[in-house]
């Protein structure tokens, strides 16, 4: 796959892109009062605690809200790309792509679960696809 | 209980520069020009000035800016962060620089060539990777999501689906700007209006929310705005703009233009904390507004505004702007220059130049009987808004 802009980091948000390369999707939690936040920064808003741990996420979520940008375009997507808003089932929010599903089949509110793709410079990114049937 | 502020300051003085889509001079000398022109209009000179107050991303240096006007003595200098949420803010900060006496006459300006230089539409250029990407950025860009209209677009989704909003109602703010562009003369669409058709035929930006006409347009030019006190303004040569309030907002758990994890994406919460101490502060209410400046970037932030500001419910906003509404002789005329779509992006500061034309009664679009105008600044980031009152 040719790659995608990579993304910068720093010591607040590292390992949810280390989680990411190793296929598993890291939310990070406050250790004073377990509450969930993503993205990743030093500070509990809720206790003020700078003191965190992860929780590996399912990966299993629902739609909150998607479009599909057109203009201008990119070298890196095939067009039309879904971007999309994902509720995860643990709580927090995430944005990624929606994949193998057209546009018009796509509802808000519908269930998808995360794959990792791998780029050719190394990139690994998480995105979404519809859930398979169980 | 009125705010502290109130009616103690005014705009006095505005001037621009031609809004275009390529300048051919600097920004620096476009920021001159405009002040000039300004302090000219106001009938003051550059010796009277002692403090001056821009954008964060503004590229004209305060000191610069002094050098080439010939300002001797500056005695206030600061700047406003967060894009067009920044513009009522400069007036802000312009008011408490002047009513407590920290300086006697503040010009806040905003110059740039956002069209033939650096484009914010353009998310990156599209060549390659960024040198460094911003982290907030990080979160977003990998997937696709470069530009504000993306930005907007997710958030705008949302409303979409839960108040059952089509880009058909956000089109009718295209359709109000463009009108009133139309007939001012210094509107870059002036004689060029369009119609709901004309909207609709246009090409997505970012699907199913943004077509090219929901969007503002890209722009060189320069706005300055001369503030000083109540006192001060009425022994000098215009109708003074009195500063009835202003007010700054941020709200919680907000990011630049992707305030994606709050638990609804229905509203602008930033805009919402504004609102509430315009309206405490001024003792108004949104009956009592004669026109209004709404900052439209995008067409769905400037619905959502309506209900942020209380012209209409939650969710009515669809059914509150009609084009009949909103036009010169409707209930809550908007955008009577043409806004950032029909007359020019100058992030918001030719919003509040209007607004002043609007008190003194020299619009273009004048609206009748004109006692208090508002006027907002950028959407989906931390913002500002102000009330100009008539003396
Ligand atoms: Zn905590």
């Amino acid at each position: 796959m040719s790659s995608r802009l990579a993304p910068s980091m720093n010591p607040d948000t590292q390992f949810f892109w280390d989680g990411v390369s190793e296929h598993r999707l890291l939310i990070q939690r406050c250790t004073g009062c377990a509450t969930l936040r993503h993205p990743p920064r030093p500070m509990c808003p809720r206790c003020n605690s700078v003191s965190w741990d992860t929780l590996e996420s399912s990966g299993r979520g629902s739609v909150f809200s998607f479009v599909m940008p057109q203009f201008p375009q990119y070298p890196w997507f095939e067009y039309p790309y879904i971007v999309v808003l994902v509720d995860l089932d643990e709580g927090t929010r995430l944005v990624s792509n929606l994949r193998d599903i057209a546009p018009a089949e796509v509802t808000i509110g519908m269930r998808v679960e995360v794959f990792y793709e791998h780029h050719d410079d190394g990139l690994v990114l998480p995105q979404f696809r519809p859930e398979a049937q169980s | 209980m009125s705010g502290w502020l109130k009616n103690r300051t005014a705009i006095v003085g505005i001037g621009q520069t031609e809004f275009s889509k390529e300048s051919g001079r600097s920004e620096m000398q476009l920021a001159c020009e405009a002040i000039k022109a300004a302090l000219d209009d106001a009938g003051l000179t550059p010796a009277d000035v002692d403090g001056l107050i821009t954008f964060t991303m503004d590229n004209s240096e305060e000191a610069e800016v002094a050098r080439n006007l010939g300002i001797p003595h500056l005695s206030v200098f600061s700047r406003i962060p967060y894009g067009g949420g920044a513009a009522a803010g400069t007036v802000m900060h312009a008011a408490m620089a002047t009513a407590t006496g920290a300086a006697k006459v503040v010009v806040c300006y905003r110059a740039f060539n956002e069209r033939s230089g650096m484009r914010f539409g353009g998310g990156g250029g599209g060549t390659g990777a960024m040198a460094s990407m911003p982290l907030w950025l990080s979160w977003y860009a990998p997937y696709g999501l470069l530009t504000p209209a993306s930005w907007v677009a997710l958030h705008a989704r949302r409303y979409m689906h839960e108040y059952g909003v089509t880009n058909e109602h956000f089109g009718r703010i295209a359709v109000v700007d463009r009108k009133h562009a139309a007939t001012n003369p210094e509107a870059w669409f002036y004689g060029r209006p369009i119609s709901i058709e004309d909207h609709q035929a246009s090409r997505w930006i970012v699907e199913p929310v943004l077509r090219l006409l929901d969007c503002c347009q890209e722009s060189d030019g320069g706005v300055a705005l001369v503030v000083t006190s109540a006192e001060r303004a009425r022994d000098l040569r215009q109708t003074p703009a009195l500063i009835t309030a202003a007010a700054q907002g941020a709200a919680l758990d907000g990011e630049m233009m992707t305030s994606y994890y709050r638990d609804e994406l229905l509203g602008l919460p930033e805009m919402g904390i504004v609102a509430k101490t315009l309206w405490a502060d001024s003792d108004l209410t949104p009956a009592d507004i004669s026109t209004a400046f709404l900052y439209d970037h995008f067409t769905p932030f400037v619905l959502m505004q309506l209900e942020e500001l209380g012209f209409c419910g939650r969710g009515e906003a669809k059914d509150f702007a009609t084009v009949e509404n909103l036009s010169l002789g409707g209930t809550l005329p908007i955008n009577t220059s043409g806004g950032l779509l029909g007359e020019a992006y100058i992030h918001g500061m030719n919003g509040i130049a209007e607004a002043v034309r609007q008190i003194r009664g020299t619009s273009y679009n004048q609206v009748a009987d004109v006692e208090h105008v508002l006027a907002t600044a950028g959407t989906g980031v931390p913002t500002s808004g102000l009330i100009l009152g008539r003396p």
